[in-house]
């Protein structure tokens, strides 16, 4: 099981880890609007003829990668306040360990993979957010032959 | 082919998409460099080309990468969601 959404309205985490298929262990990653130095909302654009494709690429990789029983990918678009959800990424696996390595592939990947941009926000003042080096190095350690995870089982 | 723009990029053209008439055989970094030759906008939007991205319809493509009768190219600043 695949599931992939991009959308503008919020997502009920809960709800969500409640319908992912698979039994033995469920990850999940959800990215929150972050009070960085004073942001008081951010602004998503995205690529819309890309962003579910590539999206439901990574999800494709993790499934078989780590063996998933289900995969679950939602990322926001639009305007979303301090303190609200932007992205959620659900993982299951019979064991923790394919759970949690594919989750953190999944949100690694997006962040370098997937075409979305970010407005940051203080009052009225907008700034885009810069890409970071440290997140291309965290991307790039998941290149290794497919079956290498960093946890043991 | 339709060009696309994301983020600073469309900002700074001040354009989301335009229809250009491209030779097939032109690499895009090159098609970068003519537009920005072209016209100011382009070339403050072009002006870091380390900080360029490329999708030709709609998969991630290198700079050196030869337009061909691909339909649409997106030009954006490298990613920044999650």
């Amino acid at each position: 099981m695949i599931d992939v959404r991009v959308q503008t309205e919020a997502f009920d985490i809960g709800a969500e880890m409640a319908r992912i298929d698979g039994a033995g262990a469920i990850a999940s990653f959800t990215g929150i609007v972050r009070d960085d130095g004073g942001v008081t909302a951010i602004e998503l654009e995205h690529y819309p003829a890309m962003t579910e494709a590539s999206l439901r690429e990574l999800a494709e990789q993790a499934v078989a990668r780590w063996s998933l029983s289900g995969c679950i990918l939602i990322h926001r678009v639009g305007r979303m306040a301090l303190g609200e959800a932007i992205v959620l990424v659900i993982t299951a696996a019979p064991h923790r360990a394919e759970a949690l390595d594919a989750c953190a592939f999944l949100i690694d990947r997006l962040k370098t993979e997937a075409p979305f941009w970010k407005k940051e926000y203080r009052g009225d003042a907008a700034v885009w957010v810069e890409a970071k080096a440290s997140d291309e190095a965290r991307a790039g350690e998941w290149s290794c032959s497919p079956g290498l995870t960093r946890l043991s089982p | 082919m339709r060009l696309v723009y994301f983020a600073q990029v469309r900002e700074a053209i001040g354009l989301d998409a335009e229809e250009r008439d491209v030779a097939p055989d032109q690499s895009i970094k090159s098609l970068v460099e003519l537009l920005s030759a072209e016209d100011g906008r382009y070339a403050a939007a072009f002006d870091d080309r380390a900080k360029l991205r490329f999708a030709l319809d709609q998969q991630m493509a290198k700079a050196d990468a030869i337009i061909g009768k691909a339909k649409e190219l997106a030009i954006f600043p490298p990613v920044t969601g999650g």
